[in-house]
C-alpha cells in the first residue's frame, strides 16, 4: 500500500487506536520549555507520578530569559521563578536541562537540529507551536499544549486525531536575493492563515530540494501560521551531512545502520494526498507583511491590496490591521521609514542568517535612528558567529550582539518595542501587541532586514546586493 | 475527575472579529505565572483596557448588554501560539463554550482539555447567530453536547456539529486523557519492546 512520508512515520508510532479513529501517538523526544511545562510538572507531582522516559525529554530556557547579562539573577522577580522552577523540576526529576549561560542553551527549536537530538523518522512534541521547525528533518514534530505536556511527561504518549496529509511543491529556481523566509511568507499569504489547518505539510518540488538545512528550518517553522498541523521536508544527502557527527547523532555502525533506515523515508510515488499544491520559485520576491498577522504579506515592490479588492466578510479585520499599523489600503513601503530590526528568533536565527545580514551591512554602516537587535539564536551558533569573522563586520557597521533567547519574538522579557514604532523583524508573528503592546511588526527576512537597518527605510535588498 | 459538560443554555457575549489569535486572548506577558489559576483576569487583556488601565468602552466585555458563559467568535478563532493559558484565560473568564465557524487546531485540542466546548457551525448560521443576539442581547444559545446540537433560541433554527467522540466523551463524563493513558501503560511497554 503506498503511503505519504507522514503516513510512514506516523504509523510506526501508534500504539493504539480507538474506535472513533483517535490515535495514541509514541512520543520519541520531548522538548520542554520554561513557559509551558511549570502547569505540567505540578500536575504530575499532584499525582505522585515521575517522567515515564526521562531520557527522551529535554528542557531548555528561552522564552522568558534577558538577552544582556544572563550572569547576573534576572531582574524580574515573576520571570526569574518562571526560569528557576523548570530549572527546580528538571533536577527534581532527573532531566537534561540547558539552563542560562549552558554552552547548549538557546531557542529550543535552534537547539535540537544542531546537537543532533532532532532525527528523521522520529515524533518530536513541545508546548510551543513553532515545534513544526524540527519537520524540515524528516520527522513529525508539532506544537502542544500544557495539559499535553503533562500527558506526555507521564507516559511518553498523547491522544491525537490523525490529520489529513497535503503536499506544497515549489518547482523552479528561486531568484537572487530571494530567502527561505520569503518562500515562507509568500505560501503563507497565499495559503491564508487558516488554510492548511486541520492538514500536516509536506514540503516537495525542485526549489526545495535545493535547499540548505537551515533554509528548511525556516520554511518548517513557519508551517503553523497558515494552520497546518506541522510541517515536513523527506530526508537526503543534505540532511544527513548536516545531522553526520553532531553531539547526539549516531555513530559508526549505529549511523551506517540508520542511514539505510532513513533513505527509506520518503513519500512513495504513487501516494495519495487529501491536497496537492502547486507553486513556482520564480513568482517568490523578498516579502514584507503590512498587517497583522503572517497571511497579510506582500512582495516588497508590490502595493497594499486596496479596500474594494477585499470579501466583504474580511473588510473589517482588514480595515481594523492597517488602522493599527498606521498604513493605507493601496499603499507602497518602499521608503517607509522603521525604527527598530529584529534578527533572531527560532525562524531566522541561525549561522545562516547571520552571514546573510553581514554580507548587506558588510562595508555599510547601522542608520542611526535604528534600534537594532541581533540575536543568536543559541551559544553555538554565537561561537561560529565569532568563529567566522562575522563579529567583526557587525561591529564595524555599527551593530552589537545580544545573547542567546526568544527576546524580541514575543516579548517575554525586556526586549520589547516600543507603542507605535514600526519593527523589521525576522520572527514570524506580526499580531496585535506581538512584540510589545502597541507595536508594529513588518516580518521579513534577513536580507530585508539587513537593508532597512543600514538605510532607516523598507528598502528591496537586491538594490544593495 | 474534571466537571462534566452536558447541556448548556446561555446568553451570549458577541465578537465578530476574525482571526482572534492567542496573543490577543491572553498577551505573552502574563504567561509567566507557574500555576492555572488567575488568567480570565487578563483574558483580551489590551482589548478590554487601555494604556491607562481604564477599560475600553468600546470592547464587547466591557458592555453590560453582554453577558453569559458562551463567547460567539469569527472564523480562525485561536489561530497563533499553542498558549493553553488561553483557554485558561476563557474558562477562568467564565465561559463554557466557544462557537465559531473554524477553530485553530492546537486551540480546539487545549479548549476541549479544559472543559471548554468548542462548537463548529456554518458560515450561515454564525452570521444567524450574531444577528439574534445584537438584535436582542437576551437572546440564549443552547448546547447540547451529548446529542451534538446547537440551538439559536431567538429563531429557534438548529445545527449539529462535529467534534471529535474522544474528546466529547471526556467532557460529557469528567475524564482526563492521562487516566486513560496510564491505565494503559503496558501496551506502551509492549509497543517499545516490539519496536526494538
Amino acid at each position: 500500500m503506498s503511503k505519504t512520508l507522514f503516513e510512514k512515520i506516523w504509523d510506526k508510532h501508534v500504539v493504539d487506536t480507538l474506535s472513533d479513529g483517535t490515535s495514541q501517538l509514541y512520543i520519541d523526544r520531548l522538548y520542554c520549555h520554561e513557559v509551558t511545562s511549570p502547569q505540567a510538572f505540578e500536575g504530575l507531582r499532584e499525582r505522585k507520578l515521575k517522567p515515564f522516559r526521562p531520557q527522551q525529554i529535554t528542557c531548555v530556557v528561552d522564552h522568558n530569559i534577558p538577552t544582556l547579562n544572563q550572569d547576573k539573577p534576572i531582574e524580574d522577580p515573576i520571570s526569574r521563578n518562571q526560569v528557576d522552577t523548570l530549572m527546580r523540576n528538571a533536577s527534581e526529576f532527573g532531566l537534561t536541562c540547558y539552563g542560562l549561560l549552558h554552552s547548549k542553551n538557546g531557542i529550543v527549536h535552534v537547539v535540537g537540529p544542531e546537537t543532533g537530538l532532532t532525527q528523521p523518522g522520529i515524533t518530536i512534541v513541545c508546548g510551543d507551536s513553532h515545534t513544526s521547525t524540527h519537520g524540515a528533518m524528516g520527522c513529525i514534530a508539532f506544537g502542544i499544549g500544557t495539559s499535553e505536556v503533562e500527558m506526555a511527561l507521564a507516559t511518553q504518549c498523547i491522544m491525537q486525531r490523525k490529520p489529513k496529509t497535503m503536499r506544497i511543491s515549489i518547482e523552479g529556481k528561486l531568484g537572487k536575493g530571494v530567502t527561505a523566509k520569503d518562500i515562507a511568507l509568500y505560501i503563507i499569504k497565499q495559503m491564508t492563515t487558516g488554510g492548511a489547518t486541520g492538514y500536516f505539510v509536506e514540503y516537495a518540488g525542485e526549489a526545495i530540494r535545493n535547499t540548505t538545512m537551515e533554509q528548511r528550518l525556516t520554511i518548517c517553522n513557519l508551517s503553523i501560521e497558515m494552520g497546518a498541523r506541522g510541517g515536513m521536508i523527506a530526508p537526503d544527502e543534505v540532511t544527513f551531512a548536516y545531522l553526520k557527527d553532531r553531539e547526539f547523532a549516531p555513530r559508526g555502525d549505529e549511523w551506517n545502520r540508520k542511514i539505510a533506515e532513513w533513505r527509506l523515508l520518503y513519500s512513495d510515488s504513487d501516494a495519495k494526498f487529501d491536497k496537492e499544491v502547486l507553486f513556482h520559485a520564480e513568482d517568490i520576491e523578498p516579502m514584507v507583511t503590512f498587517g497583522t498577522n503572517p497571511g497579510m504579506g506582500m512582495g516588497i515592490n508590490n502595493k497594499i491590496p486596496s479596500l474594494d479588492t477585499i470579501d466583504e466578510s474580511s473588510k473589517s479585520s482588514f480595515q481594523k490591521a492597517l488602522a493599527y499599523m498606521g498604513f493605507q489600503d493601496g499603499e507602497s513601503l518602499i521608503g517607509k521609514p522603521i525604527d527598530y530590526v529584529f534578527l533572531g528568533s527560532c525562524t531566522n536565527g541561525r549561522i545562516e542568517d547571520f552571514r546573510a545580514f553581514s554580507s548587506i551591512v558588510k562595508g555599510r554602516k547601522k542608520n542611526p535612528r535604528v534600534i537594532a537587535w541581533l540575536v543568536p539564536g543559541s551559544w553555538q551558533v554565537e561561537r561560529q558567529i565569532h568563529a567566522e569573522g562575522l563579529d567583526k563586520i557587525l561591529t564595524e557597521a555599527g551593530f552589537e550582539l545580544r545573547q542567546p533567547g526568544c527576546s524580541a519574538c514575543l516579548a517575554m522579557n525586556d526586549d520589547k518595542i516600543p507603542a507605535g514604532k514600526y519593527a523589521v523583524s525576522t520572527s514570524n508573528r506580526n499580531f496585535e501587541g506581538r512584540q510589545g503592546p502597541g507595536a508594529r511588526t513588518i516580518l521579513a527576512g534577513p536580507l530585508v532586514a539587513a537593508a532597512a537597518a543600514v538605510t532607516g527605510v523598507i528598502t528591496d535588498p537586491r538594490d544593495l546586493l | 475527575m474534571k466537571e462534566k459538560f452536558n447541556i448548556l443554555t446561555s446568553t451570549c457575549v458577541p465578537l465578530p472579529l476574525e482571526n482572534v489569535d492567542t496573543d490577543q486572548i491572553i498577551p505573552a506577558r502574563f504567561l509567566k505565572a507557574t500555576s492555572r489559576e488567575g488568567f480570565g483576569d487578563n483574558l483580551f487583556r489590551d482589548w478590554r483596557f487601555n494604556k491607562e488601565g481604564q477599560p475600553n468602552p468600546d470592547f464587547v466585555l466591557n458592555q453590560k448588554k453582554f453577558h453569559g458563559q458562551i463567547l460567539v467568535a469569527g472564523k480562525n478563532f485561536g489561530s497563533g501560539s499553542s498558549r493553553e493559558h488561553a483557554a485558561w484565560a476563557l474558562a477562568g473568564y467564565g465561559f463554557r463554550v466557544v462557537v465559531s465557524s473554524f477553530f485553530a487546531d492546537i486551540f480546539k485540542n487545549n479548549s476541549m482539555n479544559n472543559g471548554l466546548v468548542p462548537v463548529v457551525v456554518s458560515p450561515n448560521f454564525l452570521a444567524e447567530i450574531f444577528s439574534s443576539v445584537f438584535s436582542n442581547p437576551e437572546t440564549t444559545i443552547t448546547v447540547d453536547l451529548p446529542n451534538q446540537t446547537i440551538t439559536d433560541n431567538m429563531t429557534s433554527h438548529t445545527e449539529k456539529f462535529e467534534i471529535n467522540a474522544y474528546k466529547k466523551g471526556n467532557l460529557v463524563n469528567g475524564l482526563d486523557d492521562i487516566d486513560y493513558l496510564l491505565a494503559n501503560e503496558d501496551k506502551i511497554v509492549a509497543f517499545e519492546r516490539n519496536r526494538k
